[in-house]
């Protein structure tokens, strides 16, 4: 099963005794391996639609298809076999070893003893865990450790659909940035639909190739791409609940490769004095790049350095920060932002410079509001495209800005 | 006579109303005087044993709690409490130091030692660390903290304790009579004098005694647990809690 | 009256147990002291007592156990059901063995079941008051996260809740395993023998009671034991924690 769509036609949901609905009217349609993310302030229903999908909760009217398919025609325990779930407790058995925990699904469905271990090695493996682990108990392993069995868990009977509620919600900030990354990059290659609950908006832009906004009592307040909730919210409570910087989050969907970039002007130790100041005249910052033989940045030159006939190694300060390629734009500014410097070099894989991060180009990015604007999936996908390897070297190494290291 | 239907226990209830002849026929027995008297000394060894265990074990309880060390021994004497049989523990003292109401006594403050001591070390090692924290921050010493914090805090626990240690020592109260002390377990003991129908009737009044005490003390129990506590407690769990004490150790 | 002027049950027991130390030549049992040498020498007296109270102590355990724990699922089930249950087991619990035993002998009629009901019936809260709490002390992500992956109510009862709850449930079985120990002491009450009766027999003499209490203690230690082994061979993963 690859993915499926899933429709939201007029739901309702009413609790019995309550005056209002916790659901009303809502509509939206998720494409097949898209992530969709329900997002809004808490008692805006978010959950409790995600909920309406696998029947934990069964809705008053309208109608949910999956695969066009109501789901109210299947029985309940058959359905949620069918769709994987994730939620924010992780919700492991603790009694039960990681492999007995991920194989839950597959046990359930009957699958033969030779079928569920080899499903059970493949998702170890999928999400960068040793196979070893698998005889473990949960509590012997890290919190971030435990996410992913929990996330192996949900994709064990390969669901055309996950459902995921708040899945890092308890994690601290470096490794929720961790897991969301090795996430997107493993959805690069899945590509299931998504269901993705959070209260988080930054999360929302983040993951989401589709953002629903609910408001109070589960009224769908915009249902967009990422950059389209960022530059045209529809009403006043999308714009706050985007927040008041919501052009600066518009950094977080850009990588510095999308933007217009300096040309710099690099020179070696040794070459020519004169022909290294020729240079300036084409390049867009009046300051000599000082490059290794293999062209990677070692610092910006002072006018000594330039007195003699041939370039010395004399530097009026290190090349800090160097940028790279496939940063996101808002981390490459922060960067320079904290080096109190108004410029850095731009490398690619190779570690070689390819141009200069500047704050005016940066300022430039921000102003210019038409071009289509990539979402996160789509450059995880492009990533992952471009680089066979990618999604387990990804997920297994224990390095913080995976996306950027492709 | 609406005795005879109940059989025996039409008897035995006859028997704690009315007095009667004894077994062998010299002297009268029975009838709520003499019931009386049983339950009144039943009463006092009781209440005696547990405030003189009270006085020893909740202060060291407290104080254990509060430095929060020794906590193998303070959960250890409970263990060990529960493994000694209470039977053996009140002829243990008969046959080594002899009889008399000093001596049961003093077996069954040894008795209520343990759930008192225990609970007190719980109780206060149970109460949020942060709450704690937050008094030293705003300025209580140490003994402030102990009795103004931690005391308030863990006396649903520390009460749990007291209740479970009085219904022990009542309900092993019947066996002292072995050692010379009239309590309602005398007629259970000597049935050649008070016949079957006055053992079985003091086994009603022991069962009734012991309810009724326990009864009590959970409503004494209601009254002093602090205002916070009762409306910040989870619906079920705690209330749970404050109704049926866990019953750490049995003994009669 | 005298302070031992005990039964004529209890006067007959006594001759039996122990007519070959009434007014024994030897002065040590004679002067009611402690007397290793009598206590080796008359070991196998107690041997009979123990059995019976191996007996009184395993067999209401094991009823009891499956009994509160039928009890305690159904209260998980159906969450009114657990006050009152509550209530009863703890009534139970608080009435004085002694008495139990005798009303229920009125009842039930003297031996050995007799003994068995009533030490069942002390059992109940103990246990049933931790398989309970076990079960309520299952995190509810991990019961949601069972049902959101399609498992049944029964299969999530048995499969989740239950092993879950283990160490609680055991927590209490121990507590029982100890109390049951001690409260089957007056078991003799219901005549159902054991240990006690051989306390009661002969209270005055030293060497018999520390004899038998001290049986009865390594009683109670051994079924603790026993049954934290078992709880050990059952939950390997909380071995995998303290590691």
């Amino acid at each position: 099963m690859q993915a499926a769509t899933l429709e939201f036609r007029h739901v309702h949901k009413q609790y019995p005794g309550a005056d209002k609905p916790a659901i009303a009217d809502l509509s939206f349609r998720v494409e097949a391996g898209d992530i969709c993310v329900l997002v809004g302030p808490s008692g805006c229903g978010k959950t409790t639609a995600m909920r309406l999908v696998n029947r934990m909760i069964d809705l008053t009217s309208g109608e949910i298809l999956l695969d066009g398919r109501s789901v109210m025609e299947r029985r309940p325990a058959e359905l949620r076999r069918e769709v994987g779930y994730a939620i924010q407790q992780i919700g492991l058995f603790p009694h039960r070893t990681i492999a007995d925990n991920i194989a839950t699904v597959p046990k359930l469905l009957n699958w033969d003893k030779t079928r569920t271990k080899a499903r059970v090695e493949e998702l170890l493996d999928l999400i960068g865990l040793d196979r070893s682990l698998g005889r473990r108990y949960p509590a012997q392993l890290s919190g971030g450790q435990r996410q992913r069995v929990g996330v192996a868990r949900a994709l064990a009977a390969d669901p055309p659909l996950l459902l995921m509620d708040e899945p890092f919600g308890a994690i601290d900030p470096i490794n929720r940035e961790r897991l969301q990354n090795e996430f997107l990059r493993l959805q690069g290659e899945l590509r299931k639909t998504v269901v993705f609950v959070t209260h988080d908006i930054d999360e929302a832009i983040k993951m989401g190739d589709k953002i629903a906004i609910l408001k109070e009592g589960g009224h769908l307040a915009q249902y967009a791409t990422p950059s389209e909730l960022l530059m045209y919210p529809a009403d006043k409570f999308v714009e706050d609940f985007v927040g008041a910087d919501r052009a600066l989050k518009r950094l977080a969907l850009q990588r510095v490769r999308d933007i217009d970039l300096w040309k710099a002007a690099t020179v070696r130790t040794g070459e020519d004095s004169a022909a290294a100041k020729a240079k300036l005249a084409d390049a867009d910052l009046p300051y000599l790049l000082l490059v290794d033989d293999r062209g990677r940045p070692k610092g910006w030159l002072s006018d000594r350095a330039l007195s003699g006939e041939r370039i010395v190694e004399d530097l009026r300060s290190s090349a800090d920060p160097i940028v790279e390629m496939d940063d996101i734009l808002r981390d490459a500014l922060s960067d320079l932002l904290a080096a109190d410097t108004r410029y850095g070099p731009v490398v690619d894989e190779a570690g070689a410079v390819r141009g200069i991060l500047s704050l005016e180009a940066v300022g430039h990015a921000l102003a210019a509001t038409g071009g289509h604007v990539p979402t996160a999936t789509e450059l995880a996908r492009e990533s992952a495209a471009h680089d066979g390897r990618a999604t387990a070297d990804g997920l297994s190494s224990g390095s913080g800005s995976d996306l950027a290291r492709s | 006579m609406i005795h005879a239907a109940l059989g025996p226990f039409g008897d035995a209830i006859e028997f704690i109303f009315k007095e009667r002849e004894s077994q062998a026929g010299t002297v009268r027995v029975g009838g709520l005087g003499e019931i009386w008297d049983f339950t009144s000394t039943h009463l006092l060894l009781s209440f005696t044993a547990t405030l003189i265990a009270t006085a020893i074990a909740l202060p060291l309880g407290i104080w254990l709690g509060h430095i929060g060390r020794f906590q193998f021994l303070a959960t250890s004497i409970s263990n060990i409490g529960r493994a000694v049989p209470a039977l053996g523990l009140i002829v243990f003292f008969i046959a080594f130091l002899g009889v008399g109401f000093t001596n049961v006594c003093a077996a069954l403050v040894l008795l209520a030692i343990p759930p008192i001591l225990t609970n007190a070390y719980v109780g206060v090692r149970g109460v949020d660390p942060e709450t704690v924290d937050a008094a030293r921050g705003v300025g209580l010493t140490g003994t402030e903290i102990a009795t103004r914090v931690e005391l308030p805090l863990a006396l649903p626990t520390i009460m749990n304790g007291i209740r479970i240690a009085l219904v022990s020592v009542i309900a092993t109260a019947t066996i002292a009579p072995l050692a010379n002390v009239d309590t309602l377990g005398r007629p259970i003991i000597s049935p050649n004098v008070y016949g079957t129908a006055g053992q079985l009737g003091s086994c009603i009044v022991v069962a009734l005694v012991t309810l009724g005490a326990d009864g009590a003390f959970a409503a004494l129990q209601r009254a002093v647990t602090p205002k916070g506590l009762k409306v910040g407690q989870r619906p079920k769990a705690r209330r749970f809690a404050l109704k049926f004490p866990i019953p750490t150790r049995s003994t009669t | 009256m005298s302070g031992l002027a005990v039964t004529p049950v209890l006067a007959q027991l006594s001759d039996d147990f122990f007519g070959d130390r009434q007014g024994a030549a030897d002065r040590c049992p004679g002067n009611n002291e402690l007397c290793p040498g009598w206590i080796v020498d008359n070991f196998t007296d107690y041997l009979n007592p123990l059995w019976e109270h191996v007996l009184l102590s395993v067999i209401p355990l094991a009823i009891g156990f499956v009994l509160a724990t039928g009890l305690a699922m159904l209260a998980h089930r159906y969450p009114k059901l657990a006050p009152p249950f509550l209530a009863f087991v703890s009534i139970l619990f608080t009435i004085p063995s002694i008495a139990f035993y005798l009303i229920l002998i009125n009842v039930t009629g003297r031996g050995f079941a007799t003994a068995v009901v009533a030490l069942t019936a002390y059992t109940q809260v103990l246990i049933f008051r931790n398989v309970l709490t076990g079960l309520r002390e299952v995190p509810q992500g991990t019961v949601e996260a069972a049902q959101g992956m399609g498992m049944s109510s029964r299969q999530i009862l048995f499969g989740v809740e239950l092993p879950m709850a283990l160490p609680t449930i055991f927590a209490g079985l121990r507590i029982a395993a100890s109390s049951t120990v001690g409260i089957a002491g007056f078991a003799f009450f219901a005549g159902a023998g054991g240990l006690g009766q051989s306390i009661f027999a002969d209270p005055r003499f030293r060497g018999n009671v520390v004899a038998a209490s001290v049986l009865m203690i390594l009683l109670a230690a051994a079924l603790e034991l026993a049954v934290l082994a078992v709880q050990r061979a059952l939950t390997p993963w909380q071995r995998a924690v303290s590691r």
